[in-house]
C-alpha cells in the first residue's frame, strides 16, 4: 500500500533534503558518494536540494541528540505535506554505538516519523540506492526477519536441587526419568 | 584556446566512456573481505552469550525464561557490522555474510530470534561468569534483557521469574 501511495505521489522525481543530527559524517560521505556520477542517482531524478521547504524526501543521518532533535523537528515540520523520511545508518536507525549515553535521545524515530531503514555503519552507497529503488517501487525488499522456536520443548525432567555429591562422582537421582 | 586543445579535451571525455552503474538492474558483486549482516545458525549456537556480552553496540539481548529455554535476539537496528561476535563465538555459528541490501520499511524486518534449548550444568544450574568465586558458587547468572522495549540490562540475577513463559519446573528463589 505504501509503495502505491508512494508511486502516486513521488511519480516525477525526489528531491531529497540532508539532515546530518549529530552523525558521524560517515553516512554524509556515502550519501554524496551516491550523487556522483560513479553511482549516478539522478537517474531516478532524485536531486540534492539545500532547503527543506523545497524537498520531498529527508535523509536522516545521526541519532536525535538533545541538542539538535528540536531543529530536526523544525525541519521535518517544514517539509510539504507528502514527506518521505529515510533513515540511513546504524545511528539513525537505532540510536548508534552510543546509544544509551547523555547526549544521544536515540534513534531518528523518537522525534520524527522514519519511513524507510536503511542499516549499515555507513550503508554502502548500493545500500542506499536500493533503499531508494524500494521506496520507489523498483525492487522489492530482501530482508524478512528470522525466528528459530521451540515449538516442542524437549525439556529433561531434572533440576539441580535433585544432584547428590558421592564422592568425586555427582549421581543425578531421577536420571532415568528423562 | 586553440581547436586542437578542445580536440584534445573532447577526445579525453569521449575515452573515459560511461562510467555509471547500472546497479538496481544489475547486482554489484562486494569485494571478498566484505562484512555485512551477521546470520545466527541456531543449529551451532550453544547459547554462551559472548557475544551479547562483547557485542560494542549492545545489539545482541538474551532472555532465560526457564532453566531450559533462553531466547537470543539480534535486533541489528545498530549494528556497525564490526564481527567482533563471530569472533568470539566458540561454535562458528554467526557468520558474517555478504548481505548488504538491507533496506526495509519495518525495522522488525532486520531482527533475528533464536530460541536456544540449554542443558543444565550439573554443579551450579548455569554456567556464567561473576566477579568472585563465592558469588560464582551462590548465583546463577540469568539473563532477563527487556525484549519488548529492546533495553540491554546490565545485570544478571540469581533465580528466574516465579512464573516463566515456558510453564515447566517450578525453580526455587535462592
Amino acid at each position: 500500500m505504501l509503495r502505491n501511495l508512494c508511486q502516486k505521489m513521488f511519480g516525477r522525481s525526489l528531491w531529497v533534503y540532508h539532515a546530518n543530527s549529530g552523525g558521524c559524517n560517515g553516512c554524509d560521505i556515502e550519501v554524496l558518494n551516491v550523487l556522483t556520477p560513479y553511482y549516478d542517482v539522478e537517474r531516478f531524478g532524485i536531486k540534492l536540494v539545500g532547503s527543506p521547504r523545497h524537498a520531498d524526501v529527508m535523509l536522516c543521518q545521526g541519532p536525535a541528540m538533545r541538542s539538535t532533535a528540536r531543529a530536526l523537528r523544525c525541519a521535518y515540520d517544514a517539509m510539504p505535506a507528502p514527506k518521505l523520511v529515510f533513515a540511513i545508518g546504524g545511528c539513525a536507525c537505532g540510536g548508534g554505538i552510543w546509544h544509551d549515553s547523555y547526549p544521544v535521545l536515540g534513534p531518528v524515530e523518537k522525534v520524527i516519523p522514519v519511513n524507510f531503514y536503511i542499516p549499515g555503519c555507513p550503508p554502502r552507497p548500493e545500500a542506499i540506492i536500493y533503499g531508494v529503488a524500494v521506496a520507489v517501487g523498483l525492487v522489492d525488499k530482501k530482508v524478512s526477519p528470522v525466528e528459530f522456536k521451540q515449538l516442542q520443548m524437549p525439556i529433561p525432567r531434572y533440576h539441580p536441587s535433585d544432584l547428590r555429591g558421592e564422592g568425586e562422582m555427582v549421581v543425578y537421582e531421577k536420571a532415568e526419568k528423562i | 584556446m586553440s581547436l586542437t586543445s578542445k580536440f584534445k579535451e573532447a577526445m579525453v571525455g569521449l575515452k573515459a566512456g560511461r562510467v555509471t552503474l547500472d546497479y538496481p538492474a544489475h547486482p554489484r558483486p562486494v569485494p571478498e573481505n566484505f562484512r555485512g549482516r551477521p546470520i545466527f545458525d541456531a543449529q551451532k549456537c550453544i547459547g554462551c552469550a559472548a557475544c551479547a556480552n562483547n557485542c560494542p553496540a549492545r545489539e545482541i539481548l538474551v532472555l532465560d525464561v526457564c532453566q531450559e529455554v533462553r531466547i537470543l535476539k539480534y535486533l541489528g537496528r545498530r549494528c556497525t557490522y564490526c564481527g567482533r561476535c563471530s569472533d568470539v563465538c566458540p561454535e562458528k555459528a554467526i557468520t558474517m555474510s555478504h548481505e548488504f541490501e538491507t533496506a526495509t520499511n519495518k525495522i522488525s524486518d532486520v531482527h533475528q530470534r533464536l530460541d536456544l534449548f540449554m542443558s543444565t550444568c550439573q554443579r551450579c544450574g548455569r554456567c556464567f561468569k561473576e566477579t568472585s568465586p563465592l558469588e560464582q558458587l551462590k548465583l546463577k547468572g540469568y539473563r532477563f534483557d527487556d525484549l519488548e522495549n529492546e533495553r540491554w540490562i546490565f545485570r544478571s540475577r540469581s533465580f528466574l521469574e516465579s512464573e516463566p513463559l515456558v510453564d515447566d519446573i517450578k525453580i526455587e528463589l535462592d
